[in-house]
């Protein structure tokens, strides 16, 4: 059984979403959702165990042997990423249980949580697969999924979001697919690692720049990378709101994961950064990013889409490490993707306490909200230091390692820009202290009360593990460092 | 050299098309028509070079010893799934939308849109 | 207890303090009492440290290792254990005043206000204690972050303005400028400690050693270097006993103590000497002092002239501190004190005056002395002490600045010194004079039914008075135990010389 693992990582959740469609008694579908999730997330953190203690894992998927057989190899990167994504979702199931049932009716939930644990499998697919298609498969399943998900929004905007969500996702798919035909042209292969030996020897072919570049394009378009972002803030802003945590704590940072394997273990390093300066291409579109979209994010009125603009801003950072491709660049990409994941959910999540109670995010009908609803307005207050970086949260060790990264390479021009674009995370966040704080309850509010505690207590573990893991940085560090030197070092 | 790579110039004019097409048009379903072009034309790469010259088609007979490679074949089918259920979403979506806002055009979409908060 | 775990507690008892000043909301008497207690705990835990730091010993605590290579570590020395006694100490005179302020001002979320307070002292422990410039700059942005809602206290549109421009420059400058340098050093030395002679020396050279002085002292917001200074007359807006705090306690005490730290245990004074790229911050800081005393001079508020009055003398640290001499270095430290007594007195008179007259600015205050003649004389005594004038502790901290001038070459920070001294007598002992010599407003009603006239105003309030006595008292006691602050810095600066 433990020898399964790897596979049953992904299995579980794909066999628990048609359960879901047939257990159709009240919300026990949330039950079964919920179980596969915890599953899914007591392997992982085995996985990683595993991993830590023995090394890479490689798994024959059916038995048969690789290159032509697919396999799931489980290193440092994909083990830490898998517990970011099942982290994550099994904190958010108690969340959803309740929110799902306010914004969507008791009756059709079945339809929710089957999208929902087809979404969760794709990522941890996707994570998982040490075979290029099976990457794009696992990709699209989780998109469609996705899609479905953005579109059960209760607004009407969340159908035309989640219909440009799905032109622009096929779009990029169909990218990631056209590079891998490129690459299986050039080389014969489609496992990754096999993929890294071959490409190493032919060299740096037309055919594989032409693959690169479509590949880069189409992984950055799921990324969210400035200027391919357009999707994002409608699809946070009109989706649930269990959906936009999930969203923005683990879609993107999976879509980082797949453009960290694919620039450093399947093509190297000198390819990459070398041959082709996609160096200063990214450092430029990451500050542009993260400038643009921190200041888009100031003047927003719905605070869910603030904080999309702000997910574009934080993708920008942990691009800019990539960028910089030195172990310390890396280890700030890799350990930002945790603390942005556990930031961003616990603050959307503290929203969706918000639009359960007011029905709305709208920074105007707010005024007053830190009276009215303390605990909630504390965490969402609590993560907005995150993102500014204060230190003893987590994003500050995040721009520390950042920073430090840009010094080492010697652009410490970069450094300097990571610094300002963090002030002006202070403005958008002390927008909402303004508002929450200072300003007095309206006299025709209405009588609102905290929010239930079935969806405080998820909100207070995801926001308490950014302060916790802003002091006591060993696991999201140790596995950082891991990772970065497992990438850089050698591409495995 | 335009007929040895016939296939090729094909996928081209294809892939363009099919992204001009959802680009330039309003119609939703005109946008889904063109991701279905942009997404043949992948097929067709696909297909084009798994083609062995000399080959014949992938199945074990006596007396051929050159075969077509059958990877992408397989790989084209799981992409033409994919399709057609990006597909199937995408024409349910716009089905729902036009419930909800009365039309498939998006510029009226989009003013629909901005006369609400 | 060893001293080890006492520096746990300094930092530990007024956040236990927080917690049960939130949990007595509804009974202010209580809470006042807890805040008291706390107070007088802290004070006597920061205490029992000192013995050991005169002995030439040096207490440490390691925290948590935060990232590899820094942790979160506290080492006492000499200027902390000063900074120490005078935070904790003033705090329980501070919670005397503010409980005759805001009872007799009818303050609202007085428990917010009390809780905050124990945490910003708390975070004042931190940067006290703090072993390297990591611990530092937590603790200094927990210090921001903490006083936030002490100056946009009264949640009014200017209270909003006010606290938008405090955080946004102490935030914008600790982030852009002091968390650069600080990770630039980092790179540089692999270390973050403080130690004595400095750690760059060696490690960076002429320019680069210039640039990084930059960061650290313009990063450093709360020294109020100009022309980063705008946020001390903007706090203004805050309750008394916040300027109280801000200003002679816990923020500006911070900056300077920083500044001081950062010149004496990561530059080194040596290195910093040697380099000469010292020089602009001396003619800054001389330039400030200099502006600054103008500035208050044309001011009426009593509040804005006491804020520029501040700004003024916290560049007397940063000279003596840039100086990178030994007295200089004696006197800074010294400054440290002597300014926390005289400003907190002269605050605390301010507001008595505030909640006894209403009356807020100095062309108001005519011959208010004779109604208020307890508080007009403590007045007197923190206005001779910031002069320094003798018989008050301020003559020695400034005779130690201007031997450090001449020690280090530079005779014309002498006649700043002196500039400066007789500009603080022109804005500080008229507004005494007139409140006891000048005749008090006629009893007037003039058409918009205001009277000035100091009809029915009695002294402050009990509180009040009580606190003031003590921090005027302690004025005075610091002219004749100066010695044991020299002998407590002593090592401090000979490091420095």
């Amino acid at each position: 059984m433990v020898a399964h693992f790897p596979a049953l990582l992904v299995i579980i959740p794909l066999i628990g979403a048609p359960i879901c469609m047939l257990v159709r008694v009240r919300d026990w579908s949330w039950a079964v959702a919920t179980i596969c999730t915890w599953a899914s997330f007591a392997i992982s953190w085995l996985l990683l165990q595993q991993v830590i203690s023995d090394g890479s894992i490689s798994y024959q998927m059916g038995g048969w042997a690789p290159p032509i057989g697919i396999e799931y190899r489980i290193d440092m990167a994909n083990a830490f990423v898998m517990l970011i994504v099942t982290g994550i979702g099994s904190v958010i199931m108690p969340y959803a249980r309740e929110s799902v049932r306010a914004e969507y009716g008791v009756r059709r939930v079945y339809f929710f949580y089957t999208s929902y644990l087809l979404c969760f499998c794709g990522l941890l697919g996707v994570a998982a697969t040490g075979d290029a298609f099976n990457l794009f498969v696992f990709l699209e399943i989780n998109s469609l999924a996705t899609y479905v998900l953005v579109g059960m929004g209760k607004d009407r905007r969340a159908l035309t979001a989640a219909y440009q969500y799905l032109v622009l996702g096929t779009i990029g798919a169909t990218f990631i697919v056209i590079g891998i035909g490129l690459l299986y042209a050039e080389t014969g292969t489609l496992n990754m690692y096999d993929l890294a030996d071959r490409i190493e020897k032919v060299g740096a072919s037309r055919t594989i720049g032409a693959a690169f570049a479509f590949l880069v394009v189409g992984i950055s378009l799921k990324l969210a990378l400035f200027p391919l972002h357009l999707w994002l803030p409608n699809a946070y802003t009109y989706a649930p709101s269990m959906v936009s945590a999930f969203l923005a704590a683990t879609a993107t940072k999976v879509a980082v994961y797949v453009l960290l394997r694919f620039l450093f273990s399947v093509f190297n390093i000198e390819l990459t950064f070398d041959v082709l300066p996609l160096d200063y291409i990214f450092a430029a579109l990451a500050v542009i990013a993260m400038f643009a979209a921190s200041t888009v994010a100031i003047f927003q009125e719905n605070l869910k889409r603030m904080l999309a603009y702000s997910s574009v801003a934080q993708i920008g950072y942990i691009v800019l490490g990539i960028s910089l491709h030195n172990a310390a660049g890396v280890t700030a990409s890799v350990l930002h993707l945790f603390n942005h994941a556990i930031i961003k959910g616990g603050m959307f999540l503290a929203l969706g306490c918000i639009v359960y109670r007011l029905g709305t995010v709208n920074i105007h009908h707010l005024q007053g909200i830190g009276r009215r609803m303390p605990l909630t307005t504390a965490a969402l207050v609590t993560g907005g230091l995150g993102l500014i970086g204060v230190p003893l949260t987590a994003g500050f060790v995040s721009k520390w390692y950042l920073v430090i990264a840009a010094i080492e390479k010697g652009w410490w021009p970069l450094g300097l820009l990571v610094l300002l674009s963090s002030l002006l995370a202070v403005v958008y966040v002390w927008r909402i202290v303004e508002v929450a704080y200072m300003k007095p309850v309206p006299e025709n509010a209405e009588q609102v009360e905290e929010a239930p505690s079935s969806l405080l207590f998820p909100t207070f573990i995801l926001i308490g593990a950014s302060i916790y893991f802003g002091i006591d940085t060993d696991l999201p560090l140790d596995a950082a460092i891991e990772t970065a030197k497992q990438l850089t070092g050698n591409g495995e | 050299m335009f007929l040895e790579y016939f296939n090729y110039w094909i996928v081209v004019f294809l892939m363009m098309a099919g992204f001009y097409i959802v680009i330039a048009h309003d119609n939703l379903i005109k946008k889904i028509v063109g991701l279905n072009i942009f997404q043949a034309s992948v097929f067709v790469l696909y297909i084009s070079f798994g083609k062995i010259t000399g080959g014949t088609a992938p199945i074990i007979a006596e007396g051929f010893s050159v075969y077509s490679n059958p990877l992408p074949h397989v790989l084209i089918l799981t992409a033409i799934v994919v399709g057609v259920a990006t597909t199937a979403l995408g024409l349910a979506l716009v089905v729902r939308i036009n419930e909800a806002y009365g039309t498939i055009e998006d510029d009226e979409i989009h003013k629909a849109d901005e006369e609400e908060d | 207890m060893t001293s080890s775990t006492a520096i746990a507690f300094a930092i530990g008892v007024p956040l236990l303090g927080t917690l049960l000043i939130l949990l007595h909301k509804r009974y202010p008497n209580i809470r006042e009492a807890i805040t008291l207690g706390t107070a007088a705990t802290l004070f006597l835990i920061v205490l029992s440290i000192l013995p050991e730091v005169l002995a030439g010993e040096r207490p440490n605590l390691t925290f948590i290792e935060f990232l590899p290579g820094i942790s979160i570590a506290f080492e006492v020395e000499p200027l902390g254990m000063l900074f120490a006694m005078i935070a904790s100490g003033l705090w329980i005179v501070t919670t005397f005043y503010s409980i005759g302020y805001m009872r007799g001002h009818h303050e609202k979320n007085q428990t917010r206000f009390y809780a905050c307070f124990a945490i910003a002292i708390s975070s004042t422990m931190g940067i006290c204690f703090a072993g390297n410039m990591l611990t530092l700059f937590i603790f200094y942005e927990v210090l921001t972050l903490s006083t936030y809602p002490l100056v946009a206290h009264h949640q009014s549109p200017e209270a909003k303005a006010a606290g938008r421009v405090y955080l946004g420059i102490l935030i914008g400058t600790s982030i852009g400028f002091l968390l650069l340098a600080i990770l630039w050093t980092w790179h540089l030395t692999g270390t973050l400690d403080f130690e004595e002679g400095g750690i760059l020396s060696g490690k960076a050279d002429g320019p680069l050693a210039g640039i990084l002085l930059f960061l650290y002292m313009y990063g450093i917001g709360k020294a109020a270097l100009m022309p980063i200074h705008r946020w001390l007359p903007a706090a203004m807006v805050a309750p008394t006993p916040v300027s109280a705090l801000l200003h002679a306690v816990a923020v500006v005490k911070a900056g300077v103590f920083s500044v001081v730290k950062v010149i004496v245990y990561i530059f080194g004074t040596d290195f910093l000497s040697s380099i000469h790229h010292d020089d602009w911050l001396m003619y800054v800081a001389a330039f400030t002092l200099v502006a600054a005393s103008c500035v208050a001079l044309t001011k009426d508020n009593l509040k804005a002239r006491l804020a520029y009055s501040t700004i003024s003398q916290l560049s007397y640290v940063i000279l003596g501190a840039a100086l990178a001499t030994s007295a200089g270095v004696l006197g800074s430290g010294m400054h440290i004190a002597m300014h926390a007594f005289g400003k907190i007195t002269l605050f605390f008179c301010a507001g008595a005056i505030m909640v006894a007259s209403h009356k807020t600015e100095i062309s108001q205050m005519d011959g208010l002395g004779r109604r208020m003649p307890f508080t007009f004389i403590a007045f007197a005594i923190g206005a001779m002490c910031v002069i320094g004038l003798p018989p008050m502790g301020g003559s020695w901290s400034k005779w130690y600045l201007m031997v450090g001038s001449a020690d280090a070459g530079h005779f014309i920070f002498i006649i700043v010194l002196i500039i400066s001294s007789l500009l603080n007598v022109a804005y500080l002992l008229p507004i005494v004079g007139r409140g006891f010599f000048r005749p008090a407003p006629p009893e007037t009603n003039d058409g918009n039914h205001q009277d000035h006239s100091h009809a029915g105003i009695k002294e402050a309030p009990a509180f009040c008075l009580f606190a003031m006595a003590i921090s005027s008292a302690g004025c005075i006691a610091l002219f004749f135990f100066a010695d044991r602050i020299i002998k407590l810095l002593e090592p401090v600066a000979k490091a420095a010389g």
